[in-house]
Protein backbone atom coordinates (compact mmCIF):
# COMPACT_ATOMS: atom_id res chain seq x y z
CA UNK A 1 0.00 0.00 0.00
CA UNK A 2 1.22 3.46 -0.77
CA UNK A 3 -0.08 6.59 0.92
CA UNK A 4 1.36 9.62 -0.78
CA UNK A 5 0.40 13.08 0.37
CA UNK A 6 0.35 15.59 -2.48
CA UNK A 7 0.00 19.36 -2.43
CA UNK A 8 1.43 19.85 1.09
CA UNK A 9 -0.96 22.27 2.65
CA UNK A 10 0.38 25.75 2.01
CA UNK A 11 -1.93 27.03 4.74
CA UNK A 12 -0.70 25.09 7.75
CA UNK A 13 -2.59 27.18 10.24
CA UNK A 14 -5.78 25.16 10.71
CA UNK A 15 -7.16 27.63 13.23
CA UNK A 16 -7.41 30.60 10.87
CA UNK A 17 -8.05 31.54 7.26
CA UNK A 18 -5.58 33.54 5.19
CA UNK A 19 -6.82 36.52 3.19
CA UNK A 20 -6.73 34.41 0.03
CA UNK A 21 -8.81 31.74 1.71
CA UNK A 22 -11.31 34.33 2.92
CA UNK A 23 -11.72 35.51 -0.67
CA UNK A 24 -12.02 31.95 -1.95
CA UNK A 25 -14.69 30.95 0.57
CA UNK A 26 -16.53 34.30 0.67
CA UNK A 27 -19.85 32.79 -0.52
CA UNK A 28 -19.66 30.34 2.37
CA UNK A 29 -18.50 32.95 4.89
CA UNK A 30 -21.53 35.16 4.25
CA UNK A 31 -23.90 32.23 4.80
CA UNK A 32 -24.93 32.34 8.46
CA UNK A 33 -25.06 28.50 8.54
CA UNK A 34 -21.39 28.29 7.56
CA UNK A 35 -19.62 31.53 8.44
CA UNK A 36 -16.08 31.67 9.73
CA UNK A 37 -16.77 29.02 12.36
CA UNK A 38 -18.15 26.57 9.80
CA UNK A 39 -15.42 27.20 7.25
CA UNK A 40 -12.79 26.49 9.91
CA UNK A 41 -14.61 23.24 10.76
CA UNK A 42 -14.40 22.30 7.08
CA UNK A 43 -10.71 23.18 7.05
CA UNK A 44 -10.05 20.99 10.08
CA UNK A 45 -12.15 18.10 8.72
CA UNK A 46 -10.70 14.86 7.38
CA UNK A 47 -12.81 13.00 4.83
CA UNK A 48 -12.01 9.66 3.23
CA UNK A 49 -13.34 8.93 -0.26
CA UNK A 50 -13.49 5.31 -1.38
CA UNK A 51 -13.24 5.29 -5.17
CA UNK A 52 -12.54 8.03 -7.70
CA UNK A 53 -15.08 6.93 -10.31
CA UNK A 54 -18.68 7.91 -11.08
CA UNK A 55 -19.73 8.95 -7.58
CA UNK A 56 -16.16 9.86 -6.58
CA UNK A 57 -15.89 12.43 -9.39
CA UNK A 58 -18.49 14.93 -8.11
CA UNK A 59 -17.55 14.10 -4.53
CA UNK A 60 -13.89 14.90 -5.09
CA UNK A 61 -14.61 18.09 -7.03
CA UNK A 62 -17.09 19.52 -4.53
CA UNK A 63 -15.32 18.42 -1.35
CA UNK A 64 -12.13 19.99 -2.68
CA UNK A 65 -13.92 23.21 -3.66
CA UNK A 66 -15.72 23.37 -0.29
CA UNK A 67 -12.42 23.59 1.53
CA UNK A 68 -12.22 20.25 3.35
CA UNK A 69 -8.76 20.34 4.95
CA UNK A 70 -7.71 16.76 4.34
CA UNK A 71 -9.14 14.37 1.77
CA UNK A 72 -7.99 10.75 1.57
CA UNK A 73 -8.73 8.79 -1.61
CA UNK A 74 -8.62 5.02 -2.09
CA UNK A 75 -8.56 3.69 -5.66
CA UNK A 76 -6.36 1.39 -7.74
CA UNK A 77 -8.05 1.69 -11.15
CA UNK A 78 -6.82 3.50 -14.25
CA UNK A 79 -8.87 5.91 -16.36
CA UNK A 80 -10.55 4.25 -19.35
CA UNK A 81 -12.34 5.81 -22.31
CA UNK A 82 -15.71 4.41 -21.17
CA UNK A 83 -15.34 6.20 -17.79
CA UNK A 84 -15.45 9.68 -19.31
CA UNK A 85 -19.21 9.63 -20.00
CA UNK A 86 -19.75 10.20 -16.25
CA UNK A 87 -16.45 10.48 -14.35
CA UNK A 88 -16.02 14.20 -14.94
CA UNK A 89 -13.02 14.55 -12.64
CA UNK A 90 -10.93 12.84 -15.37
CA UNK A 91 -10.25 14.07 -18.91
CA UNK A 92 -9.43 12.48 -22.23
CA UNK A 93 -5.73 13.16 -21.72
CA UNK A 94 -5.87 11.12 -18.47
CA UNK A 95 -6.74 7.83 -20.20
CA UNK A 96 -4.37 5.15 -18.93
CA UNK A 97 -3.33 7.10 -15.81
CA UNK A 98 -4.19 5.95 -12.30
CA UNK A 99 -7.52 7.53 -11.38
CA UNK A 100 -6.13 8.61 -8.07
CA UNK A 101 -3.40 10.69 -9.76
CA UNK A 102 -5.75 12.25 -12.26
CA UNK A 103 -8.36 13.06 -9.57
CA UNK A 104 -5.80 14.43 -7.09
CA UNK A 105 -4.31 16.68 -9.76
CA UNK A 106 -7.70 18.10 -10.66
CA UNK A 107 -8.65 18.62 -6.99
CA UNK A 108 -5.32 20.30 -6.20
CA UNK A 109 -5.96 22.63 -9.13
CA UNK A 110 -9.41 23.50 -7.83
CA UNK A 111 -8.09 24.10 -4.32
CA UNK A 112 -4.36 24.23 -3.56
CA UNK A 113 -5.04 24.52 0.19
CA UNK A 114 -6.05 20.87 0.36
CA UNK A 115 -4.02 18.04 1.76
CA UNK A 116 -4.76 15.01 -0.41
CA UNK A 117 -3.64 11.56 0.71
CA UNK A 118 -3.58 8.93 -2.04
CA UNK A 119 -4.03 5.26 -1.20
CA UNK A 120 -3.24 3.45 -4.43
CA UNK A 121 -4.59 0.15 -3.21
CA UNK A 122 -7.62 -2.10 -3.09
CA UNK A 123 -9.56 -1.49 0.12
CA UNK A 124 -9.59 -4.74 2.11
CA UNK A 125 -10.40 -6.17 5.51
CA UNK A 126 -6.66 -6.04 6.23
CA UNK A 127 -6.13 -2.31 5.58
CA UNK A 128 -9.56 -0.69 6.09
CA UNK A 129 -9.44 -0.01 9.83
CA UNK A 130 -5.92 1.32 9.59
CA UNK A 131 -6.85 3.73 6.77
CA UNK A 132 -10.22 4.78 8.25
CA UNK A 133 -8.92 5.61 11.73
CA UNK A 134 -7.35 8.90 10.59
CA UNK A 135 -10.62 10.30 9.16
CA UNK A 136 -13.84 11.82 10.55
CA UNK A 137 -16.24 10.77 7.79
CA UNK A 138 -16.11 8.10 5.10
CA UNK A 139 -17.83 8.42 1.71
CA UNK A 140 -18.22 5.25 -0.31
CA UNK A 141 -18.19 5.94 -4.01
CA UNK A 142 -17.31 2.45 -5.22
CA UNK A 143 -20.87 1.17 -5.36
CA UNK A 144 -20.28 -2.58 -5.22
CA UNK A 145 -21.53 -4.99 -2.60
CA UNK A 146 -18.29 -6.32 -1.04
CA UNK A 147 -16.85 -2.81 -0.56
CA UNK A 148 -20.19 -1.49 0.65
CA UNK A 149 -20.43 -4.08 3.47
CA UNK A 150 -16.72 -3.61 4.26
CA UNK A 151 -17.07 0.18 4.49
CA UNK A 152 -20.27 -0.14 6.53
CA UNK A 153 -18.77 -2.58 9.01
CA UNK A 154 -15.49 -0.67 9.39
CA UNK A 155 -17.39 2.61 9.92
CA UNK A 156 -19.68 1.11 12.58
CA UNK A 157 -16.77 -0.60 14.35
CA UNK A 158 -14.88 2.71 14.45
CA UNK A 159 -17.97 4.88 15.08
CA UNK A 160 -17.59 6.97 11.90
CA UNK A 161 -20.48 8.21 9.76
CA UNK A 162 -20.77 6.92 6.20
CA UNK A 163 -22.33 9.07 3.48
CA UNK A 164 -23.87 6.47 1.20
CA UNK A 165 -24.95 6.54 -2.43
CA UNK A 166 -25.78 3.99 -5.07
CA UNK A 167 -26.81 4.20 -8.70
CA UNK A 168 -28.40 1.91 -11.24
CA UNK A 169 -29.38 2.89 -14.80
CA UNK A 170 -31.71 5.86 -14.07
CA UNK A 171 -32.18 5.28 -10.37
CA UNK A 172 -30.27 6.44 -7.32
CA UNK A 173 -30.36 5.89 -3.57
CA UNK A 174 -28.70 8.00 -0.88
CA UNK A 175 -28.61 8.16 2.90
CA UNK A 176 -26.22 8.45 5.85
CA UNK A 177 -25.34 5.31 7.80
CA UNK A 178 -23.77 4.86 11.21
CA UNK A 179 -24.36 8.43 12.33
CA UNK A 180 -25.26 9.01 15.96
CA UNK A 181 -27.89 6.37 16.78
CA UNK A 182 -29.01 5.91 13.19
CA UNK A 183 -29.19 2.69 11.23
CA UNK A 184 -26.36 1.03 9.31
CA UNK A 185 -26.44 -0.66 5.90
CA UNK A 186 -26.95 -4.07 7.50
CA UNK A 187 -30.09 -2.76 9.24
CA UNK A 188 -31.45 -2.02 5.78
CA UNK A 189 -30.14 -5.11 3.98
CA UNK A 190 -28.78 -7.88 6.24
CA UNK A 191 -27.37 -9.77 3.25
CA UNK A 192 -26.30 -8.99 -0.32
CA UNK A 193 -28.01 -10.52 -3.34
CA UNK A 194 -26.21 -13.48 -4.88
CA UNK A 195 -23.89 -12.39 -7.73
CA UNK A 196 -25.58 -12.33 -11.10
CA UNK A 197 -29.11 -11.61 -9.86
CA UNK A 198 -28.54 -7.86 -10.21
CA UNK A 199 -26.50 -6.53 -13.13
CA UNK A 200 -23.79 -3.88 -12.55
CA UNK A 201 -23.37 -0.62 -14.53
CA UNK A 202 -20.92 -2.43 -16.80
CA UNK A 203 -23.72 -4.85 -17.71
CA UNK A 204 -26.77 -2.67 -17.07
CA UNK A 205 -25.58 0.77 -18.13
CA UNK A 206 -25.97 4.05 -16.29
CA UNK A 207 -27.10 7.54 -17.30
CA UNK A 208 -23.90 9.59 -17.15
CA UNK A 209 -25.49 12.45 -15.23
CA UNK A 210 -26.99 10.21 -12.54
CA UNK A 211 -23.85 9.86 -10.37
CA UNK A 212 -23.47 13.65 -10.46
CA UNK A 213 -26.69 14.06 -8.51
CA UNK A 214 -26.17 11.13 -6.13
CA UNK A 215 -22.50 12.01 -5.48
CA UNK A 216 -23.56 15.61 -4.82
CA UNK A 217 -26.06 14.41 -2.22
CA UNK A 218 -23.24 12.44 -0.56
CA UNK A 219 -20.99 15.52 -0.61
CA UNK A 220 -23.82 17.69 0.79
CA UNK A 221 -24.42 15.29 3.67
CA UNK A 222 -20.68 15.17 4.38
CA UNK A 223 -20.49 18.95 4.59
CA UNK A 224 -23.63 19.15 6.78
CA UNK A 225 -22.26 16.57 9.22
CA UNK A 226 -19.01 18.56 9.49
CA UNK A 227 -20.90 21.82 10.01
CA UNK A 228 -23.38 20.22 12.40
CA UNK A 229 -26.14 22.08 10.59
CA UNK A 230 -29.46 21.07 9.12
CA UNK A 231 -31.04 17.66 9.18
CA UNK A 232 -28.97 14.82 7.76
CA UNK A 233 -30.34 11.87 5.80
CA UNK A 234 -29.62 9.53 8.72
CA UNK A 235 -32.78 7.44 9.13
CA UNK A 236 -34.10 8.41 5.70
CA UNK A 237 -33.45 6.84 2.31
CA UNK A 238 -33.83 9.12 -0.68
CA UNK A 239 -34.87 7.38 -3.89
CA UNK A 240 -34.29 9.30 -7.09
CA UNK A 241 -35.81 8.27 -10.41
CA UNK A 242 -34.15 10.35 -13.13
CA UNK A 243 -36.31 8.98 -15.93
CA UNK A 244 -39.53 10.25 -14.34
CA UNK A 245 -37.72 12.98 -12.32
CA UNK A 246 -39.22 11.88 -9.04
CA UNK A 247 -37.73 12.00 -5.57
CA UNK A 248 -39.19 9.86 -2.79
CA UNK A 249 -38.19 9.33 0.80
CA UNK A 250 -38.49 6.21 2.95
CA UNK A 251 -37.92 5.79 6.69
CA UNK A 252 -34.94 3.76 7.84
CA UNK A 253 -34.72 2.39 11.34
CA UNK A 254 -31.91 0.88 13.31
CA UNK A 255 -32.72 -2.82 13.51
CA UNK A 256 -32.48 -3.98 17.15
CA UNK A 257 -31.51 -7.42 15.78
CA UNK A 258 -28.75 -6.05 13.52
CA UNK A 259 -25.67 -8.26 14.00
CA UNK A 260 -23.40 -5.21 13.69
CA UNK A 261 -25.12 -2.29 15.45
CA UNK A 262 -28.09 -3.97 17.18
CA UNK A 263 -28.64 -4.70 20.84
CA UNK A 264 -26.87 -8.08 20.80
CA UNK A 265 -23.97 -7.68 18.42
CA UNK A 266 -22.32 -10.73 16.92
CA UNK A 267 -19.95 -8.99 14.51
CA UNK A 268 -16.92 -7.50 16.25
CA UNK A 269 -14.31 -7.63 13.48
CA UNK A 270 -14.10 -7.37 9.70
CA UNK A 271 -14.74 -10.51 7.67
CA UNK A 272 -13.99 -11.73 4.13
CA UNK A 273 -16.44 -9.63 2.11
CA UNK A 274 -15.85 -11.24 -1.29
CA UNK A 275 -16.85 -14.52 0.29
CA UNK A 276 -19.78 -12.91 2.13
CA UNK A 277 -21.04 -11.62 -1.22
CA UNK A 278 -20.53 -15.01 -2.86
CA UNK A 279 -17.81 -13.81 -5.21
CA UNK A 280 -15.15 -16.39 -6.00
CA UNK A 281 -11.60 -15.18 -5.48
CA UNK A 282 -10.53 -15.63 -9.09
CA UNK A 283 -13.35 -13.31 -10.18
CA UNK A 284 -11.71 -10.53 -8.19
CA UNK A 285 -8.24 -11.18 -9.59
CA UNK A 286 -8.65 -12.60 -13.08
CA UNK A 287 -5.57 -14.34 -14.43
CA UNK A 288 -4.93 -12.69 -17.80
CA UNK A 289 -3.05 -15.68 -19.21
CA UNK A 290 -5.13 -18.33 -17.46
CA UNK A 291 -5.40 -21.59 -19.38
CA UNK A 292 -8.68 -22.48 -21.05
CA UNK A 293 -11.07 -24.75 -19.22
CA UNK A 294 -12.44 -27.67 -21.20
CA UNK A 295 -15.70 -25.75 -21.64
CA UNK A 296 -14.01 -22.62 -22.95
CA UNK A 297 -12.77 -21.51 -26.35
CA UNK A 298 -10.73 -18.37 -26.96
CA UNK A 299 -11.40 -15.82 -29.70
CA UNK A 300 -8.53 -17.05 -31.90
CA UNK A 301 -9.73 -20.64 -31.50
CA UNK A 302 -13.22 -19.66 -32.64
CA UNK A 303 -11.82 -17.70 -35.60
CA UNK A 304 -9.74 -20.72 -36.64
CA UNK A 305 -12.83 -22.95 -36.50
CA UNK A 306 -14.76 -20.47 -38.65
CA UNK A 307 -11.87 -20.17 -41.13
CA UNK A 308 -11.80 -23.89 -41.73
CA UNK A 309 -15.61 -23.89 -42.11
CA UNK A 310 -16.03 -26.23 -39.15
CA UNK A 311 -19.73 -26.42 -38.29
CA UNK A 312 -20.30 -24.15 -35.32
CA UNK A 313 -23.40 -22.38 -34.08
CA UNK A 314 -22.52 -19.03 -32.48
CA UNK A 315 -25.07 -18.03 -29.87
CA UNK A 316 -25.01 -14.42 -28.67
CA UNK A 317 -26.86 -14.02 -25.35
CA UNK A 318 -26.51 -10.24 -25.02
CA UNK A 319 -29.37 -7.74 -25.27
CA UNK A 320 -30.65 -6.47 -28.67
CA UNK A 321 -29.26 -2.95 -28.06
CA UNK A 322 -25.80 -4.45 -27.52
CA UNK A 323 -26.12 -6.53 -30.69
CA UNK A 324 -26.76 -3.27 -32.55
CA UNK A 325 -23.38 -1.95 -31.37
CA UNK A 326 -21.40 -4.93 -32.65
CA UNK A 327 -21.68 -8.65 -33.31
CA UNK A 328 -19.66 -11.65 -34.44
CA UNK A 329 -20.41 -12.72 -38.05
CA UNK A 330 -23.19 -15.32 -38.41
CA UNK A 331 -24.02 -15.27 -34.73
CA UNK A 332 -27.62 -15.73 -33.59
CA UNK A 333 -29.02 -13.47 -30.89
CA UNK A 334 -31.11 -14.92 -28.07
CA UNK A 335 -30.84 -12.70 -24.96
CA UNK A 336 -30.07 -14.63 -21.77
CA UNK A 337 -33.46 -13.80 -20.27
CA UNK A 338 -35.29 -15.21 -23.34
CA UNK A 339 -33.26 -18.41 -23.50
CA UNK A 340 -35.65 -20.63 -21.48
CA UNK A 341 -38.60 -19.88 -23.77
CA UNK A 342 -36.56 -19.91 -27.01
CA UNK A 343 -34.40 -22.94 -26.29
CA UNK A 344 -36.37 -24.85 -28.97
CA UNK A 345 -34.53 -22.78 -31.61
CA UNK A 346 -31.30 -24.58 -30.67
CA UNK A 347 -30.23 -28.11 -31.59
CA UNK A 348 -28.45 -30.35 -29.08
CA UNK A 349 -26.55 -31.96 -31.98
CA UNK A 350 -24.82 -28.67 -32.91
CA UNK A 351 -21.46 -27.51 -31.62
CA UNK A 352 -22.52 -24.32 -29.89
CA UNK A 353 -20.21 -21.47 -28.90
CA UNK A 354 -21.97 -19.08 -26.53
CA UNK A 355 -20.79 -15.52 -26.10
CA UNK A 356 -21.77 -12.25 -24.46
CA UNK A 357 -19.81 -9.06 -23.77
CA UNK A 358 -17.15 -10.50 -21.48
CA UNK A 359 -18.12 -14.08 -20.64
CA UNK A 360 -20.29 -13.86 -17.52
CA UNK A 361 -23.76 -14.09 -19.04
CA UNK A 362 -22.64 -16.73 -21.53
CA UNK A 363 -21.39 -18.86 -18.61
CA UNK A 364 -24.85 -18.58 -17.06
CA UNK A 365 -26.41 -19.50 -20.41
CA UNK A 366 -24.21 -22.60 -20.56
CA UNK A 367 -25.19 -23.59 -17.02
CA UNK A 368 -28.81 -23.34 -18.07
CA UNK A 369 -28.36 -25.18 -21.39
CA UNK A 370 -26.61 -28.05 -19.59
CA UNK A 371 -29.63 -28.51 -17.36
CA UNK A 372 -31.85 -28.99 -20.41
CA UNK A 373 -29.68 -31.59 -22.13
CA UNK A 374 -27.10 -29.69 -24.18
CA UNK A 375 -23.57 -31.10 -24.00
CA UNK A 376 -21.66 -29.67 -27.00
CA UNK A 377 -21.16 -26.23 -25.50
CA UNK A 378 -18.21 -23.84 -25.31
CA UNK A 379 -18.02 -20.43 -23.71
CA UNK A 380 -16.16 -17.75 -25.67
CA UNK A 381 -13.57 -16.66 -23.13
CA UNK A 382 -13.59 -12.88 -22.66
CA UNK A 383 -16.66 -12.50 -24.90
CA UNK A 384 -16.87 -10.08 -27.81
CA UNK A 385 -14.31 -7.84 -26.06
CA UNK A 386 -11.71 -10.59 -26.52
CA UNK A 387 -12.88 -11.01 -30.14
CA UNK A 388 -12.16 -7.31 -30.68
CA UNK A 389 -8.76 -7.58 -28.95
CA UNK A 390 -7.52 -10.77 -30.58
CA UNK A 391 -9.36 -11.23 -33.89
CA UNK A 392 -11.06 -8.15 -35.29
CA UNK A 393 -10.01 -4.76 -33.89
CA UNK A 394 -12.64 -3.04 -36.07
CA UNK A 395 -15.27 -4.44 -33.69
CA UNK A 396 -15.93 -1.56 -31.27
CA UNK A 397 -15.57 -2.12 -27.56
CA UNK A 398 -18.26 -0.71 -25.31
CA UNK B 1 -56.75 -0.99 -5.30
CA UNK B 2 -53.07 -0.91 -4.27
CA UNK B 3 -50.35 0.73 -6.28
CA UNK B 4 -47.03 -1.15 -6.35
CA UNK B 5 -43.88 0.79 -7.31
CA UNK B 6 -41.49 -1.41 -9.27
CA UNK B 7 -37.77 -0.48 -9.09
CA UNK B 8 -35.61 -0.25 -12.21
CA UNK B 9 -33.82 -3.63 -11.86
CA UNK B 10 -37.13 -5.53 -11.61
CA UNK B 11 -39.07 -3.71 -14.34
CA UNK B 12 -37.88 -6.22 -16.93
CA UNK B 13 -40.03 -8.84 -15.17
CA UNK B 14 -43.23 -6.74 -15.34
CA UNK B 15 -43.10 -5.77 -19.04
CA UNK B 16 -41.17 -2.59 -18.26
CA UNK B 17 -43.88 -0.99 -16.13
CA UNK B 18 -42.84 1.26 -13.22
CA UNK B 19 -46.11 0.79 -11.35
CA UNK B 20 -48.57 -2.07 -11.22
CA UNK B 21 -52.03 -1.86 -9.67
CA UNK B 22 -53.64 -4.86 -8.00
CA UNK B 23 -56.78 -5.44 -5.96
CA UNK B 24 -55.68 -6.47 -2.47
CA UNK B 25 -56.37 -5.80 1.20
CA UNK B 26 -52.93 -6.69 2.63
CA UNK B 27 -49.35 -6.25 1.46
CA UNK B 28 -48.89 -10.03 1.33
CA UNK B 29 -51.92 -10.40 -0.89
CA UNK B 30 -50.74 -7.59 -3.17
CA UNK B 31 -47.32 -9.23 -3.62
CA UNK B 32 -48.97 -12.60 -4.23
CA UNK B 33 -51.14 -11.14 -6.97
CA UNK B 34 -48.23 -9.28 -8.49
CA UNK B 35 -46.03 -12.38 -8.64
CA UNK B 36 -48.80 -14.60 -9.94
CA UNK B 37 -49.37 -12.14 -12.79
CA UNK B 38 -45.62 -11.90 -13.37
CA UNK B 39 -44.24 -15.29 -12.40
CA UNK B 40 -40.58 -14.56 -13.21
CA UNK B 41 -40.57 -11.83 -10.58
CA UNK B 42 -41.32 -14.34 -7.84
CA UNK B 43 -37.80 -15.77 -7.41
CA UNK B 44 -36.38 -12.26 -7.25
CA UNK B 45 -38.62 -11.34 -4.32
CA UNK B 46 -39.07 -14.60 -2.42
CA UNK B 47 -36.79 -17.47 -1.39
CA UNK B 48 -37.77 -21.07 -2.16
CA UNK B 49 -39.36 -21.19 1.29
CA UNK B 50 -41.56 -18.22 0.32
CA UNK B 51 -39.79 -15.72 2.58
CA UNK B 52 -39.10 -12.20 1.39
CA UNK B 53 -35.42 -12.13 0.41
CA UNK B 54 -33.01 -10.32 2.73
CA UNK B 55 -31.86 -7.91 -0.01
CA UNK B 56 -35.41 -6.82 -0.83
CA UNK B 57 -37.39 -4.48 1.39
CA UNK B 58 -41.04 -3.62 1.03
CA UNK B 59 -42.46 -0.30 2.16
CA UNK B 60 -46.03 0.68 2.87
CA UNK B 61 -45.99 4.36 1.93
CA UNK B 62 -42.73 5.46 3.67
CA UNK B 63 -42.58 2.74 6.36
CA UNK B 64 -40.76 -0.61 6.16
CA UNK B 65 -43.32 -3.42 6.58
CA UNK B 66 -40.84 -5.18 8.93
CA UNK B 67 -41.80 -2.46 11.44
CA UNK B 68 -45.52 -2.71 10.65
CA UNK B 69 -47.30 -6.05 10.42
CA UNK B 70 -45.12 -7.50 7.66
CA UNK B 71 -47.19 -9.28 4.99
CA UNK B 72 -50.34 -8.80 7.07
CA UNK B 73 -50.03 -4.99 6.87
CA UNK B 74 -53.41 -3.70 5.74
CA UNK B 75 -53.79 -1.55 2.64
CA UNK B 76 -56.15 1.40 2.45
CA UNK B 77 -57.32 3.21 -0.67
CA UNK B 78 -54.54 5.40 -2.05
CA UNK B 79 -51.66 3.58 -0.31
CA UNK B 80 -48.46 2.94 -2.20
CA UNK B 81 -46.36 -0.16 -1.79
CA UNK B 82 -42.70 0.16 -2.81
CA UNK B 83 -40.33 -2.70 -3.54
CA UNK B 84 -36.79 -1.51 -2.78
CA UNK B 85 -34.00 -3.98 -3.53
CA UNK B 86 -30.34 -3.25 -2.79
CA UNK B 87 -28.65 -1.83 -5.89
CA UNK B 88 -24.98 -1.50 -6.79
CA UNK B 89 -23.93 -0.03 -10.09
CA UNK B 90 -20.19 -0.33 -9.64
CA UNK B 91 -17.77 -3.03 -10.66
CA UNK B 92 -17.58 -6.13 -8.49
CA UNK B 93 -14.09 -5.37 -7.32
CA UNK B 94 -13.07 -3.40 -4.29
Amino acid sequence: MSANPVSPNPSPNAAALSNDEIQRYSRHLILPEVGMEGQLKLKQAKVLMIGAGGLGAPLGLYLAAAGIGKIGMVDFDVVEMSNLQRQVIHGTSDIGRPKIDSAAERMADINPYLEIVKYNTRLSSENALDIFKDYDIVVDGTDNFPTRYLVNDACVLLGKPNAYGSIFRFEGQATVFGYQDGPCYRCLYPEPPPPGLVPSCAEGGVLGILPALVGSIQATETVKIILGKGETLSGRLVLYDALNMKFRELKLRRNPDCPLCGDHRTIHALIDYEQFCGIPQQAAEPEPEAELNEWEIDARGLKAKMDRNAPVFILDVREPHEFQICSIPNSVLIPLGDLPKRVGELNTADDIVVHCKSGMRSAKAINFLETVGFTKLKNLKGGILAWSDDVDPTVPKY
Amino acid sequence: MAKLMIPTPLRQFVDGQDTVEVEASTVGEALDKLTSQHTELRRHLFSDEGKLRSFVNVYMNDEDIRYLERDKTAIAEGDTISIVPSIAGGKHVG
